[in-house]
């Protein structure tokens, strides 16, 4: 049986690397590698030797233009050194095989800006949606209660209810660019999570419930496959009791919240990727 | 061809900077202003096409979504005032440099040298504003003068004008001009003003004695043959007297540090101490080592940029914290910025380099409302609060690493000098390629490489300019601002090369630049030969001097072996990390440098490094006698504990602390803020460094200034335990745990402006003293340690001197992570224990700060009573017996009562009778027993089922059972005749403690 593999980009201010490879594995997948940027560029690592993709947090760039903007533009138009592939193609190729993607914080913001989410234009990268500047102004690191949509095509979620999860971030209110567009996402129950209150019943615009503001307090949203994926929330910053903040009072199972994000991506390689 | 694209946010999207910069105008300048909208220039200076103007505005440095763009036409329209702010040429501009590099990526071709991309932002103000109004909100809260430039343009103007001109703040060449050398000579045979006029003009610091032993050198014929073998003349270059100026700066040289003190105490006993940090800081180290035998678990210190310790038999680990006081002054947000990414560098480049793992952050700020007139050249202490707050955000947010424990401390006096302390720890295997870790050296032969940033004109005279006054011509090459990414990227490689063993040696170029960093390399090897033209540079037009002792920030100075030069620059290429190099290290004895074939400087080693002799500090020890503070003897004392809550020092920091992501790398254990509602208060802080290990690093800090004002040496004695309180709280093992020392002083150097350097001096004194005394009971190695001794603002009239601040950093091991315990009460019914007695200390305590005065009384730390107890709390919270556990400190036990209760959203219901009482009983009084900030005291709370052996495992270490955790969401407390003299719902509680600092 051919091995499930997952791989992390890091490189140019990406800081979730780690953590991120930690719950691949502890998610069930066989092989978890994390890949500098350079390492890709250099044609050293390809994208086509692995089924799931994580795309995680940090400052690519600084967010010195906007969040994620310099590295979308990098990925956009960087080749890769040899056969002088565009590196977007890879990640094209990787979408158009069936593979998994999931964009975490500044990778969520990557994906939105590099126009892979919501993808309701059928392949086409064409951006759509954004993540910008919490109505606080403010960066902040809270945890946040997650309502999942039951309905959302997500690979990522099924089975689960709720989650609790932190959100580290400056840049994290979503935003449409038309009515249209939040209409779409809406229809296409592609808005998988939503911040809510804690019983995650109600989707809230409440501070600090919702902390950064978003439009319909969406907090993650994935495509009308549900493979491709990216939320502001850290899953990888859950998968074990002692990160929750008040693991000393309550009595908690072993495995953090997050951990089913990357078990469900781990399950749906094993059926249908191999 | 110079063109200006403008972003701006669509009309109908909610601009968070404006509406920010609207708030701080209405708050701090009580201007009214109806609107702020705010637009983003990049000034593009690069030869590019329309089209391709056009894609990057599109594409890079827009969002689509939200945003809108114009090319060389203003988007601005309706609006009062408009200013545009800019960085002065030369000043670091991180948005500038990947704007650029994100069009090089778009053209696929590099820009020409001299082309750049510059930015500014543009702020549109609409409301009924006079200029002067509008040059107030420029220069008090949009600009900073010394290094940002900026226009202000009404409403008409702009229209009648077309917008705001482009400005292209390109570096002025200056050098080379005419065919003169850029290298000057610099004649020393001159009279003694003379000598003191070119060290005073050249912001070098030198004092007349270090003059004359410089013009001495130079005077030596051996000097002179040789100085002509290399082609120089008998004068100093500037290359060697900026050198000699950084090397033997206070900054660098530690002078105070290692002069020879007569000390005299209060009984007249007078001692000789040849060097401080020898007698008490390394001897401190050296018997605690000793003492610790065969459990001895130091592996470098004080030799290195960090402290190295033991973790297990696979890791070692890396601590450091740092200063960064001045720059923070002159700019917050820069000058904190750069604190924190350059402590990152310490362990960075401690052995052959960590891992980094968390940061810790203390300021000491003035108070942020105050309303008083200030010194002209003073920034007000909220500014500087706000400054440095973003400063260190963006620098440790951006770089990865969770900044886990930290305190804000207010005293006016900070308003003289802000202290930024920021502390990095880090984390590497024990052995790396087979060799120990912490160890490294450099051959003859090794290559001089320099990685990461390029060198410019900031940071220069960083190290010199730490202890002279402000003036209007040295700013802007005196701060810094650091660049988290670039240095990112520069770690990303380096610890990929460190594993493959491309180089022998690492080191930080920090305060001085290269003339530091190589010429520490070269106390390890003898020598070196450099040629200061080969270094990068970020614009044309530097002098060789200024190249040298350039602190431009991001940069790393290796010795990379000459057999793996090719694989280390190839991977530097492909991480996209400029590594330059620069010569060789030599075993000549001499720092020899070079500008392309010319020598500019030949100085030889010993001459640098042992060529000063000790500074003579006279020291007087005359105990103070504060006026005595009446404690109030009255039925309620629930006004005074709402009143110390909200007080600053004991206040909520939460909107400070959620800024900061405490949480990234997956580690953390115990969080900054805990309890019910996510909003404790937490001791210590706990980390899992390894993710599929439970073996944790406890950290904790203890600091308390006030003490000063009574004695310096109960101070540190009750920061260094309270410091190991709070590790010891959490879980934090006593057989693991090592210190680090910070100072900051106010100049104890007798001198004219300083009459009452003797005083100060002795309070250094003392202060040592009780570090090597309480280390040493506590067996606490330090491991390494800064110090900061300039922190006084002098303008010629008006003087504000620091209060002596010892900042103490713990830091060790918590064997099995899953074992911590938190500060917030639990469940209602477990009982309440108060370790440790309490006396009447209210001096210097936050209960005499509330009633205007300072008392004489400081608490007085007994080490092995305190020790026993520590030892005998970690057994009992080692077999799972501790619900909660809260230090007590700013105060007192109210305080620590009260913040624990509404942490855990239940009650307690105390009784003062219970409490085990030291000293003369005629001095308890309810009072006292509530607000007295007595060492060493813990509140624990205990499930009933669990007391009895709770109570065994602490038997003899003198407690007692003081109450009960209550369901009634309520704090009682009750008197010693019985009577309620606190009571006070959790709600009222809580909400007095976060309001003080909620808004900011």
């Amino acid at each position: 049986m051919a091995k499930t593999r997952a791989i992390v980009i890091t490189g140019n201010g990406t800081n979730c690397e780690t953590e991120a490879a930690h719950a691949c594995r502890l998610g069930g997948f066989d092989e978890v590698v994390i890949a500098h940027l350079a390492e890709i560029l250099s044609g050293e690592i390809r994208l086509d030797d692995f089924h799931f993709l994580n795309l995680t947090g940090g400052f690519l760039d600084g967010d010195d233009l906007g969040s994620a903007k310099a590295q979308a533009n990098r990925l956009k138009n960087a080749v890769v050194a040899g056969n002088g592939e565009k590196l977007v193609e890879q990640f094209t190729r990787f979408i158009r095989d069936g593979k998994l993607i999931l964009g975490v914080c500044n990778g969520f913001q990557l994906m939105v800006k590099m126009g892979m989410l919501p993808g309701m234009e059928g392949g086409e990268l064409n951006q759509t949606v954004t993540l910008t500047h919490n109505d606080s102004g403010r960066f902040q690191d809270r945890w946040t209660w997650l309502k999942v949509d039951p309905a959302s095509p997500s690979v990522y979620t099924k089975g689960v209810a709720g989650l609790y999860l932190p959100v580290r971030h400056g840049e994290g209110k979503f935003v449409t660019d038309s009515p249209e567009t939040l209409e779409r996402i809406l229809d296409g129950r592609l808005a998988v999570l939503t911040y809510s209150t804690p019983d995650y019943r109600e989707s809230s615009m409440e501070f600090p419930l919702n902390p950064n503001g978003s439009q319909n307090a969406i907090a993650g949203i994935c495509d009308p496959t549900g493979r491709l994926m990216g939320l502001m929330p850290h899953p990888e910053a859950f998968v074990h009791y002692t990160q929750h903040p008040r693991w000393t009072r309550e009595s908690l199972p072993e495995e953090g919240d997050g951990l089913i994000l990357f078990r469900n991506a781990a399950e749906y390689v094993r059926k249908n990727l191999r | 061809m110079t063109n200006r694209v403008e972003i701006a946010l669509k009309r109908n999207v909610r601009d968070a900077r404006g509406l920010r910069v609207k708030r701080e105008i209405e708050e701090f300048l009580r201007l009214p202003v109806a609107e702020v909208r705010t637009i983003d220039v990049y000034t593009v200076d690069a030869a590019l096409t329309g089209e391709e103007l056009d894609s990057a505005a599109a594409g890079p440095l827009s969002d689509p979504v939200i945003q809108e763009r114009s090319i060389d036409k203003p988007i601005a329209a309706a609006f009062d005032w408009g200013v545009e702010v800019g960085f002065r040429p030369g000043v670091t501009d991180n948005v500038g440099r990947t704007a650029r590099e994100a069009i090089e990526y778009l053209t696929g071709r590099s820009f020409q040298p001299g082309e750049a991309v510059y930015t500014a932002v543009q702020y549109l103000i609409s409301g009924e504003l006079a200029r002067t109004d509008v040059e107030r909100i420029a220069t008090g809260l949009l600009c900073n003068p010394l290094i940002q430039r900026f226009t202000i343009l009404s409403g008409d103007e702009f229209h009648r004008q077309g917008g705001f001109p482009a400005v292209v703040p390109r570096v002025a060449e200056t050098v080379g001009a005419n065919g003169r050398s850029p290298v000057q000579e610099i004649d020393l045979e001159v009279s003694d003003e003379e000598l003191l006029r070119i060290s005073r003009e050249g912001v070098l610091a030198l004092t007349l004695e270090e003059m004359l032993i410089i013009q001495a050198h130079y005077r030596s014929s051996l000097v002179r043959t040789q100085r002509a073998g290399v082609g120089l003349g008998h004068a100093p270059t500037d290359v060697e007297l900026e050198c000699l100026a950084q090397t033997w700066s206070e900054h660098c040289k530690h002078k105070i540090f290692s002069g020879t003190v007569q000390y005299e105490d209060a009984e007249g006993n007078r001692q000789e101490i040849k060097s401080l940090f020898k007698s008490f800081i390394q001897q401190t180290t050296k018997d605690v080592r000793e003492k610790l035998g065969e459990r001895d678990f130091c592996l470098s210190v004080f030799k290195d940029n960090a402290g190295v310790i033991r973790f297990n038999d696979d890791w070692s680990l890396v601590f450091k914290v740092e200063t960064h006081n001045s720059p923070s002054a002159l700019d917050p947000y820069g000058g904190a910025l750069t604190g924190i990414v350059g402590v990152n560098r310490d362990p960075f480049g401690t052995g052959m380099g960590a891992r980094l793992i968390f940061n810790t952050d203390v300021f000491c700020f003035a108070d942020p409302f105050y309303a008083k007139p200030l010194p002209s050249r003073l920034l007000h202490p909220r500014r500087i609060y706000e400054g440095v707050v973003e400063g260190v955000e963006h620098g440790g947010n951006k770089s990865g690493i969770p900044t886990v424990n930290g305190s804000l401390v207010f005293d006016d006096r900070f308003s003289g000098k802000p202290l930024v302390f920021c502390g990095t720890a880090g984390f590497m295997p024990a052995r790396i390629n087979e060799q120990p870790s912490h160890e490294k050296s450099i051959l003859p032969g090794d290559l001089i490489v320099m990685t990461g940033g390029r060198i410019g004109k900031d940071g220069i005279h960083g190290a010199t300019f730490s202890s002279e006054e402000l003036n209007e011509n040295s700013p802007v090459t005196a701060v810094q601002i650091g660049d988290p990414i670039t240095q990112k990227r520069m770690f990303d490689f380096l610890i990929r090369a460190r594993d493959k063993g491309l180089y022998r040696f690492i080191t930080d170029n920090g305060a001085g630049g290269l003339s530091s960093s190589i010429g520490e390399m070269c106390g390890e090897v003898g020598g070196c030969r450099m040629d200061l033209a080969l270094a990068p540079l970020k614009y044309p037009g530097l002098k060789p001097w200024e190249i040298l002792i350039s602190e431009a920030q991001e940069r790393m100075s290796l010795a990379v072996p000459p057999e793996q030069i090719n694989e280390f620059l190839a991977m530097a290429k492909r991480f996209g990390v400029e590594a330059t190099v620069l010569g060789e290290f030599t075993d000549s004895g001499v720092f020899h440098i070079l500008h392309g074939e010319e020598t500019v400087a030949w100085l030889p080693v010993s001459f640098m490094h042992e060529g000063l002799p000790p500074l003579q500090l006279p020291a007087k020890w005359t105990p103070p006698v504060n006026s005595e503070v009446e404690v109030e003897v009255k039925g309620s004392y629930t006004e005074d504990l709402l009143k110390l809550l909200g007080a600053l020092n004991i206040c909520s920091k939460e909107s400070v602390v959620r800024r900061y992501d405490h949480e990234v790398q997956g580690g953390s254990v115990v969080k900054p803020f805990t309890g019910v509602a996510n909003d404790g208060p937490s001791d210590a802080a706990v980390v899992r460094p390894l993710l599929d290990s439970f073996e944790g690093v406890a950290v904790a800090h203890g600091i308390c200034p006030r003490y000063s004002d009574i004695d310096t040496y109960h101070m540190t004695a009750n920061a260094i335990d309270e410091a190991l309180r709070n590790y010891v709280a959490v879980g934090g093992s006593l057989e693991l745990v090592a210190g680090l020392d910070n100072f900051c002083w106010c100049d104890p150097v007798l001198s004219e402006k300083t009459p009452d350097g003797p005083y100060k001096m002795a309070q250094l004194v003392r202060s040592n003293q009780a570090l090597y005394d309480v280390c040493l009971a506590y067996n606490l190695p330090l491991v390494s340690g800064k110090d900061s001794m300039k922190n006084d603002f002098y303008d010629g009239g008006v003087k504000i001197s620091i209060p002596p601040t010892l900042l103490f950093s713990v830091i060790g091991k918590i064997e099995d992570a899953r074992r911590a315990v938190t500060m917030d009460v639990k469940r209602p019914g477990d009982i309440v224990y108060l370790l440790g007695a309490t006396g009447a200390e209210l001096g210097g305590s936050e209960y005499f700060a509330l009633h205007g005065g300072v008392g004489n009384g400081v608490p007085v730390v007994d080490t092995s009573a305190a020790y026993l107890r520590y030892r005998a709390y970690g057994r009992a919270l080692q077999a799972g017996t501790v619900a909660s556990c809260h230090d007590l400190s700013d105060g007192g036990l109210a305080v620590a009562a009260a913040e624990s209760a509404f942490a855990g959203g239940y009650g307690m219901n105390l009784l003062l009778s219970e409490l085990l009482w030291c000293g003369d009983t005629a001095e308890k009084n309810d009072a006292t027993l509530l607000f007295s900030e007595s060492a060493s005291r813990l509140l624990v709370t205990v499930r009933p089922e669990r007391s009895a052996e709770f109570q065994t495992y602490m038997a003899d270490t003198g407690f007692s059972a003081i109450g009960t955790v209550t369901e009634a969401p309520e704090l009682v407390v009750n008197g010693l005749n019985g009577n309620v003299v606190v009571a006070a719902g959790l709600a009222d509680l809580k909400e007095a403690w976060q309001a003080t600092l909620r808004e900011l």
